[in-house]
């Protein structure tokens, strides 16, 4: 594909193990592309290794085999035109909301600085929290303080490694539907890796589905439903459950009076 | 416990120990030993012969050069050693060896090379302070959270702006710590390299009252003025803990 930012081909990555010749295979020849401006959600059973790959494309790791192109160069390193956003939140703790706002904004005039950090404070709803320090703030609101300094440093690409997991549901919710808000006005291309379904549906224009280890994508989910999304429409639920029978789970809770009464005759 | 409990509970026990001291040396008629009042005479008689004011200012001054020179060069040694992991195979081994040995054990050849002068304690101070400082500002770095670094990286800061706005802010918590550990030991080996090697300050002042006329009250007055000092000094380096920059990374402090 020509037009796409992000372009995988056959990748692959090893780790040496805990015993001395022993190799972990992580990755087994994932293949992908993504487009310019497009929302990607990369969901996969926990340690699949989803975010090692979203790290070998941040250039935090280096893959063992095969190629990582962005923006039609092989990936070196990490880039400030594209930033990662930690699940373990990377925001730091001995600078003020403001200044973690502004850290990628070092070669701007002051003015022209304060004035992004003013926007991009207000459009992650921090406006009046500009002083506080992250120690202060709720786990929420340290997430959004990174979505933000990622947001401010304008970069073309966003990579986003589970930034709401730590989060509890209703802070969740609220974080997707800002998240998809601010996605529409500034048009950055995401790279976003879950391991909750629900989520990637409710955010992605594609959803990669990732298989266990040694994991490749398994399936390329298109979700073209309209935003806002509604969490009861057909399309939704039929976008979600076909996400969960190609990671091979049943939607429903508990065994079945069936499989009860066969394993007790 | 309340505010008026916290001070009035040691005050007390403080008094106690007063009342106790002064029956002992009453009971057990002591010519030698002083009671708590000779001492505060002692010190009194100091302040008024114009010596107290110029021991104590001749300790401090001592620590200050010593513990500064070891912070300018701990600090960053430390975090150096922190980062590079050859360099840190290199030198740990000799930072190991040469952090057993006892101050008090170099004061020979202190003497040796600087003499009765002020350097002499200078150096053993900063000998005393530089280790811990070193090995603290070494253990902030392997213990710190990497994701800081690899964010700092993706906004492409270089080595030296990763060192001094993202490594050392992110260990200057456990430094303090490292600090006020260094400074507290600084403060014990002053004493014992002034008792030695030169002839003014608060371990001068110690061994100087016994061997010039077995002036007890002189030698207590001297340690008690030594315990308030290092009190001071600690409840300083605390104060430090409290700035905006650093109190994230103590558990107690954060709301």
């Amino acid at each position: 594909m020509s037009d796409s930012v992000i372009s995988l081909r056959d990748v692959w990555m090893t780790f040496p193990g805990k015993r001395p010749g022993e190799q972990i295979h992580v990755l087994e020849s994932v293949n992908a592309d993504i487009a310019r401006g497009e929302f990607v959600c990369i969901v996969g059973p926990s340690g699949c290794g989803k975010s090692t790959l979203l790290n070998i494309v941040g250039g935090f790791l280096t893959q063992t085999r095969g190629e990582v192109i962005v923006e039609n160069a092989p990936v070196t390193g990490p880039d400030r035109r594209r930033i990662f956003v930690f699940q373990e939140n990377g925001v730091f703790p001995w600078l003020t909301v403001a200044d973690n706002i502004g850290f990628g904004l070092r070669d701007l005039p002051a003015d022209q600085k304060a004035a992004t950090v003013a926007h991009y404070t207000e459009m992650v709803g921090l406006s009046g929290f500009e002083k506080s320090y992250p120690c202060e703030l709720s786990g929420g609101m340290r997430q959004r303080v990174e979505i933000a300094r990622a947001l401010a440093a304008n970069p073309d690409i966003i990579y986003m490694d589970e930034p709401f997991g730590a989060l509890d549901f209703i802070t969740r919710l609220k974080m997707r539907a800002d998240l998809v808000r601010i996605w529409q006005t500034e048009k950055k291309t995401i790279l976003f890796v879950t391991h909750d379904i629900e989520e990637a549906v409710q955010l992605a224009d594609r959803v990669l589905v990732m298989s266990r280890r040694p994991a490749t994508i398994q399936e390329n989910i298109v979700i073209d439903l309209p935003r806002p999304r509604d969490l009861d429409s057909r399309g939704y639920l039929e976008a979600r459950d076909r996400i969960f029978k190609v990671m091979g789970m049943s939607l429903k809770i508990g065994a079945t009076a069936g499989t009860t009464a066969s394993a007790n005759p | 416990m309340n505010r008026a409990t916290k001070i009035l509970l040691p005050l007390g026990v403080a008094a106690i120990a007063l009342v106790a001291w002064h029956c002992g040396v009453r009971l057990l008629r002591s010519d030698l030993f002083p009671t708590p009042l000779d001492v505060v005479r002692g010190i009194v008689e100091l302040a008024q012969a114009g010596l107290l004011l110029k021991y104590i200012v001749a300790s401090l001054f001592r620590v200050t050069w010593g513990f500064g020179l070891a912070v300018l060069i701990g600090v960053p040694l430390g975090l150096v050693l922190g980062w590079y992991s050859r360099f840190y195979a290199a030198l740990n081994p000799l930072l190991q060896i040469l952090r057993p040995i006892s101050p008090i054990a170099w004061i020979p050849l202190a003497i040796l090379w600087f003499g009765v002068t002020d350097a002499a304690p200078i150096f053993l101070i900063f000998l005393a302070s530089v280790f811990p400082i070193t090995v603290a500002s070494c253990a902030a770095v392997h213990n710190m959270q990497p994701v800081y670094v690899r964010a700092a990286r993706n906004f492409g800061l270089g080595t030296v702006a990763l060192f001094r706005q993202v490594i050392f802010r992110a260990c200057l918590p456990q430094i303090l710590t490292g600090l006020r550990i260094a400074l507290g030991i600084a403060w014990l080996v002053v004493v014992a390299a002034e008792m030695i090697a030169v002839n003014s300050g608060l371990g001068y002042l110690i061994i100087d009252a016994r061997n010039a006329g077995k002036r007890y009250d002189l030698v207590v007055a001297g340690m008690v003025l030594i315990g308030l000092i290092g009190l001071g000094l600690d409840y300083l380096v605390r104060q430090l803990e409290k700035f905006d920059e650093v109190r994230w990374g103590y558990a107690s402090n954060s709301r």
